[in-house]
């Protein structure tokens, strides 16, 4: 009886195991390998021709000590991912509580704010180019019209990342419709409790479906946060990094030493220092997102 | 209760006024991708800036179309995106049905490691991944961006899955269990069946994702009879950086198979993004 039950498990064992062996592939060679990896070439000098060549913390050294760029670049990369997290969150957390009204239409309304998410991002990025032309472009001839002298946007150091920044809102969507999710969830009884008690709109809200929602107002500040510290082709694509290396970011300078210096090594470190802040970052915003759980 | 009435009437107004200029706000841009893609030279910077094109050009598109390999970056990048749709449903549910009706020594943890590693920053994996398809000489090929998709189909859409396999009763695949079915037998016959609507959504979102992806076809594929419709449009822009017209015309015949797909599937859309969110 024992032999067998164990041959059973062993067989259902090896029925779990082949079914999971393409990701067990995947997920050891496509990233937990490279993660490893990336740490050890961080350590070498490598150009794809000789082999590594083993350097200790020199990498670290010049990054830390001797490249102002990549201190601009990650102080760019930080202004980008919380300038459009925080905006795209917050705005689009109003539109949520707009569109989950009950009244009717409502579908139309979504359909046209989720409409950029699907766009393709290269054409949608030529297409800024040309909106955000000081002299020419849409944006600044419509503030013309109410008065307003528009700024030099992508020409200009300070308006650059602002510019990025009110592209990514463009594409809110998703955003608002993790949100919309989320507060159908809230169930409607809270509400009529509270009504009963009198409360108003506005403590309904910050008391009832503010703390409700917690959980999914932190996880699209964590997949935002983390999507966004991947900007790279917006900078590639529509400014070359400039203008005074004002949207240089962390993702560009990796490309360009990888694939145009062929600096491996260096370029490795620089991956393993964004990854040492931004895991950490995750962890950190999970745990207090736990905290807010509980209470 | 009339004056409750009148206050709520003001408030639905307001909302549909909000809603609806932010509507009109957010299909600017796209309105003036199409009809900047129908303008003649001369209007394209004008000042003050010019709504419709007087005539529109048609032959702006025949124009793009000719000015760059279209078709043949068009055929590339569905090629890419069918093989992608492919290799992410087959290997996803595959690992999906194990991760949720199979039990195996270190199931759960590895389960838990699945979902960390869509935590990572995608920076740090692309160096050793990139030297690891150089030195097997897959650099160049299309491979680098097919075989990943068949290793697994990423940890997002086994994630997807594995929710919607967990809803299948399992009196359903104990009985055929009983009958002396096969796992892959079930897995075939009984659960795939089932969960179209959840590959129906894996599938979209592979589709949105290969057709958009602008990295990965930039660091491997050199050769520009290989490119994509997003490279390709690339080097049409430094080709013609002025022809705003044109641009926007290749750009709306990229964008458009997308909207399309939208327009015929846009809650299955939505609902992905919900089900991501599952994740907390």
């Amino acid at each position: 009886m024992r032999r067998r039950r164990s041959k059973y498990f062993r067989r259902k064992n090896l029925a779990g195991y082949l079914f999971a062996a393409p990701w067990l592939i995947g997920l050891s060679t496509f990233i937990l390998a490279p993660i490893l990896a990336t740490l050890f070439l961080s350590f070498t000098s490598y150009d794809m021709i000789n082999a590594p060549r083993w350097i200790g913390l020199t990498n670290y050294e010049i990054l830390f000590t001797l490249d102002p760029g990549f201190w601009k670049a990650l102080g760019n990369t930080f202004y980008y991912m919380f300038g459009s997290v925080f905006l795209k969150v917050f705005i689009g957390l109003i539109f949520a509580l707009l569109l989950s009204s009950a009244l009717k239409g409502m579908r139309i309304f979504r359909t046209i704010y989720f409409l950029p998410v699907v766009l393709p991002s290269i054409p949608v990025m030529f297409l800024w180019m040309m909106m955000f032309n000081p002299r020419s472009g849409l944006i600044n001839q419509i503030l013309g019209f109410i008065g307003i002298k528009g700024p030099l946007w992508l020409n200009s150091p300070q308006w650059s990342k602002p510019a990025l920044i009110l592209m990514s809102i463009w594409g809110i969507g998703g955003i608002i419709v993790i949100f919309l999710a989320g507060l159908q969830d809230v169930p409607e009884y809270l509400y009529e409790a509270a009504e009963l008690d009198g409360a108003n709109r506005l403590q309904m809200f910050w008391r009832i479906t503010v703390p409700m929602i917690m959980p999914v107002i932190f996880f699209n500040v964590v997949t935002g946060l983390i999507a966004a510290s991947q900007v790279f082709a917006e900078s590639y694509i529509m400014t070359a990094g400039g203008p005074l290396e004002s949207t240089t970011f962390v993702n560009l300078k990796i490309y360009l030493l990888a694939f145009k210096d062929v600096r491996m090594g260096y370029a490795s470190a620089m991956s393993w220092v964004m990854f040492m802040i931004l895991v950490p970052m995750t962890i950190l915003l999970f745990r207090i997102s736990r905290r807010w759980m509980d209470y | 209760m009339r004056s409750l009435n009148k206050t709520k009437s003001i408030r639905s107004v307001t909302i549909y006024g909000v809603l609806a200029f932010f509507s009109v706000v957010y299909l600017i841009p796209l309105f003036w991708m199409v009809s900047t893609s129908l303008k003649p030279d001369s209007q394209i910077m004008s000042i003050p800036m010019q709504w419709f094109p007087r005539p529109p050009q048609w032959g702006n598109y025949g124009k793009a179309i000719e000015s760059f390999p279209f078709f043949r970056y068009f055929f590339n990048t569905v090629f890419l995106t069918v093989m992608n749709v492919l290799g992410n449903t087959v290997t996803a549910s595959l690992v999906a049905y194990s991760f949720s009706k199979l039990q195996w020594r270190g199931r759960n943890l590895l389960f838990y490691i699945t979902i960390a590693t869509m935590f990572i920053p995608g920076q740090v994996l692309i160096i050793p991944v990139y030297i690891l398809f150089t030195q097997l000489g897959w650099i160049n090929t299309y491979l680098p961006l097919i075989v990943p998709a068949f290793c697994g189909g990423g940890a997002f859409n086994i994630f997807l899955l594995r929710q919607f396999f967990i809803s299948i009763p399992d009196e359903l695949m104990e009985s055929a269990r009983i009958d002396g079915a096969s796992e892959l037998r079930i897995f075939t016959r009984i659960v795939l069946p089932l969960s179209k609507p959840a590959l129906f959504t894996v599938a979209l979102f592979t589709v949105v994702f290969t057709w958009n992806d602008f990295f990965g076809p930039l660091i491997y594929l050199h050769d520009p009879s290989m490119w994509t419709l997003a490279i390709g449009l690339r080097g049409f822009q430094q080709q013609y950086s002025t022809n705003w017209n044109l641009l926007m015309a290749a750009s709306t015949l990229t964008a458009l198979p997308l909207i399309i797909l939208y327009f015929t599937a846009q809650d299955k859309m939505m609902r992905g993004f919900t089900l991501r969110a599952g994740i907390r």
